[in-house]
């Protein structure tokens, strides 16, 4: 029972980390995409870019609610003291995510579609900032008094996580600007092209602002990082994250399609790597650890086991509709 | 405006899953509806199943994308406006959400997309079952929620240590007393719903005189589902009642204006219940009926709100008339998919054009039921947030009341815009009727006079 009770909150930790990492990659080129909106010439090019994420976006969005619930689930004093504490980017984010969600429908029925597009456009812009707040927020912690949150509405607005909120944006740019060279030919491919560069280089701005903010305003991450020995197999977080950007850079200059997008993936995956770093074990940092605020076990395996029967599937048949859809979208192509 | 919170964020959610609870009610329905005529487009080959497929593919666009964007919005506000709620009851109440996006959200959402741009892509048989599957997807996900639900109503199966509910047992849990009634009374809604959503269109179409094929079969298909599925809601409705009685007594004595329990109930068919005079004014009642309909005998008692003190009865003019509103049209949509499915036998259902004025212009009697129902079921809950065991006001998260105001606004702002956009647009797509530029085939197939082989064969001009 007492080992039971220190590794199913691992194990859970564990799998809400990986809905949310494929969270933010699936619906981070699909709010990107909506980021790049602005700079589209005309409606027709704006067709086919959402083109590209139209068949995947409501499931992709899916993974956000399993987050959210996943956290419900298996750390529910987690959830009930998170929520309260950044209530109003979240509601932000939710409401955003109305806006653009009906866009993709909406836009394609309404006489013009202009007006759908720039709710698609505001609503994916507003939805990142808010998701950057959140991480932001959980970042650099949240006051809990028995269990509860404790402190008023605008805690979290700190010039750290409106930083993060515009990383965010900058991030979701750059994983829209790669997916659609990858996944659209024509003017709409070349722009994204040259406009991955601009997102890339905002990109590192912001991973290296955050990277020396964190340890210098809170001295439990810095500990994490650079007392020993943990320096010893944490430098190679950061040196490999140059590398990868050092890659991507080369692969968008080359013209290469697939590398680039896989690399913004990889640098996506790093940074999350390194937030984890700098906060394990705490899931409310710096008030709550994942086993303070894990459900009972017996919610945690009933769950589990369905977990490890449904997970599979639901990974064996997104694939399956990704590769139904393969292909570049090309320009002019009808909508439905 | 008092920025009570408890109030404010009761308000809030109730907004929310109103405006929520109106798209699963109709892509619950139309997604089976989908699934049908795909299976009768590949078993029989004709186009015009596969016309009527794709028209009401495009409405189902819509409405499933309001229905998905409403629902993310509920899965983070457990957190957000009923935390402490949250934090006692998410070793329960958690699993069966994470059911319901593990077994049925993933489902729905990834087939939508082949469903919705997959026609090109797929064969038939794989684009038909992309609907079935979609339909299987709404279906579980109406299974564990409501199960989620219905476990704040009846909770059985756990216990409170240190303050938090566990699971003792998890089948006891998932099949509550309360729930195989609730699911059967919601999915039969639901399917209810989108028949006269259906029946209604066809009857636009027949009235504009336009799409008269499409029409005659979605008048047919329709009121033939409606005529067993509305008299089937009236049954399933009762043993509902029946079970709220044993279970919720207090609950049935709100929706009935049951006071005194000593005597036996009226059947109170119109009244204006005076909470602090504790007495229904100007009441319209039909003796012993009260006590007949809920305990099968002329004599028989039941707890009435006397009962208990006032602080633990729900707000009695919410529950009263919306259960009044919920079973009038109940009553409505009986007569009117019985009477539809006379004419229809005796082959005047096209021509009796008064009848299909009045079916085109109750499209809504199934959303407006649905939402009374669970005005009915939430508000007759209170005060308790889980039934004897947490009250809603110490469940409530702790934000300020003018946080949650302010937010509330949001809501009805962002709601209002698309809510307003996406049933202009629904209607527009209606209007614009399925794309029927294919030549129609012959069809020269003669069925027998069952109705399984009439609404096979509803498609046929006559």
């Amino acid at each position: 029972m007492e080992s039971m009770e220190m590794y199913l909150p691992l194990i859970w930790a564990a799998l809400i980390g990986v809905a949310v990492a494929l969270y933010i990659i699936l619906d981070g080129f699909d709010l990107g995409i909506g980021i790049l909106f602005p700079f589209a010439r005309n409606e027709t090019e704006r067709d086919q870019m959402m083109r590209t994420v139209a068949p995947f976006w409501d499931g992709n969005e899916t993974w956000l609610i399993l987050g959210g619930v996943g956290l419900f689930v298996a750390f529910p004093r987690a959830y009930a003291a998170i929520m309260p504490a950044l209530y109003l980017p979240v509601i932000v984010m939710l409401v955003a995510l109305v806006f653009r969600g009906v866009a993709f429908e909406f836009r394609t029925v309404s006489h013009s579609k202009k007006g759908w597009s720039f709710a698609f456009a505001l609503g994916s812009i507003l939805a990142s900032f808010s998701q950057g707040l959140v991480l932001g927020g959980l970042v650099q912690g949240i006051n809990v008094v028995n269990g509860q949150y404790v402190g008023g509405s605008f805690d979290w607005l700190t010039p750290f996580t409106v930083l993060c909120g515009l990383a965010l944006i900058a991030g979701y740019g750059l994983l829209g600007a790669t997916w659609l060279h990858m996944k659209t030919d024509a003017e709409v491919a070349a722009r994204s092209q040259r406009q991955a560069r601009y997102w890339l280089v905002a990109v590192l701005v912001f991973m290296a602002a955050v990277s020396l903010y964190t340890p210098l305003a809170e001295p439990r991450i810095a500990a994490r990082w650079f007392s020993l020995p943990n320096f010893y197999f944490l430098w190679p977080v950061p040196v490999v994250t140059a590398l990868v950007a050092f890659a991507c850079w080369y692969w968008i200059e080359r013209g290469r399609e697939v590398p680039p997008f896989l690399a913004a993936v990889a640098l996506f995956l790093l940074g999350y790597a390194g937030l984890v770093i700098s906060n394990f074990p705490y899931i409310v940092p710096p008030s709550l650890t994942i086993w303070e605020t894990s459900a009972s076990p017996g919610s945690q395996i009933f769950m589990l086991i369905g977990t490890l029967f449904l997970l599979p599937m639901v990974l064996g048949y997104v694939i399956f509709v990704y590769w139904l859809f393969r292909g570049k979208v090309h320009a002019g192509e009808s909508y439905h | 405006m008092d920025a009570d919170p408890i109030f404010l964020a009761r308000l809030q959610f109730a907004f929310t899953i109103i405006f929520h609870i109106i798209f699963p009610s109709f892509t619950i329905g139309l997604s089976a509806w989908l699934a049908t005529l795909g299976g009768m487009w590949v078993y029989t080959g004709e186009d015009r199943y596969q016309q009527l497929m794709r028209f009401w593919t495009r409405i189902f666009a819509v409405s499933f994308a309001m229905g998905v964007v409403s629902g993310i919005v509920l899965s983070y506000q457990f957190g957000t406006n009923w935390s402490r709620f949250s934090a006692f009851s998410g070793d329960v109440i958690g699993p069966l959400l994470g059911y319901e996006v593990l077994a049925a959200f993933f489902l729905e959402a990834t087939f939508l997309g082949i469903l919705l741009f997959g026609f090109n892509r797929v064969p038939p048989w794989l684009y038909t079952l992309s609907a079935c599957v979609v339909a299987f997807g709404t279906m579980s996900s109406a299974f564990w929620i409501l199960s989620a639900n219905s476990w704040m109503q009846t909770p059985v199966g756990y216990a409170v240590k240190n303050g938090v509910a566990v699971p003792v047992d998890w089948l006891k849990i998932v099949f509550n007393p309360s729930f195989p009634y609730r699911f059967a009374h919601m999915l039969n809604a639901a399917y209810l719903t989108t028949a006269f959503v259906v029946v209604g269109v066809g009857a636009r179409f027949l009235l504009a005189g336009r799409h008269l094929r499409e029409g005659r079969t979605m008048l047919r298909m329709g009121i033939g589902l409606a005529a067993v599925l509305a008299p089937l809601q009236l049954i399933i409705g009762d043993q509902h009642g029946l079970n709220t009685l044993e279970h919720q007594p207090i609950k049935v004595a709100a929706m009935e204006g049951h006071w005194d329990g000593s005597k036996p109930g009226e059947l109170v068919l119109f009244a204006w219940p005076d909470e602090k005079a504790e007495t229904n004014r100007y009441s319209i009642a039909i003796p012993y009926a009260g006590s007949l309909i809920l305990t099968h005998s002329w004599n028989g008692l039941y707890p009435g709100l006397k009962s208990v003190p006032p602080d633990q009865r729900p707000p009695l003019v919410s529950v009263f008339f919306a259960f009044r509103i919920m079973v009038g049209l109940g009553i409505y949509m009986i007569a009117a998919a019985l009477f539809g499915a006379l004419l229809w036998w005796r082959g005047t259902l096209f021509e009796t054009r008064w009848f299909l004025r009045i079916i085109a212009n109750t499209w809504w009697a199934g959303f407006v039921a649905v939402i009374a129902g669970w005005v009915v079921t939430e508000s007759g809950r209170q005060p308790w947030l889980i039934y004897n065991v947490m009250r809603t006001a110490d469940g409530v998260s702790p934000v300020p009341g003018a946080t949650v105001l302010g937010t509330l606004g949001l809501f009805i702002v962002a709601y209002g815009i698309v809510f307003s956009f996406g049933i202009y647009y629904m209607n527009r797509l209606i209007k614009q009727g399925p794309d029927t530029t294919e030549p129609p085939q012959d069809d020269l197939s003669n069925f027998g006079g069952n109705p399984i082989a009439a609404a096979r064969s509803a498609g046929r001009d006559i």
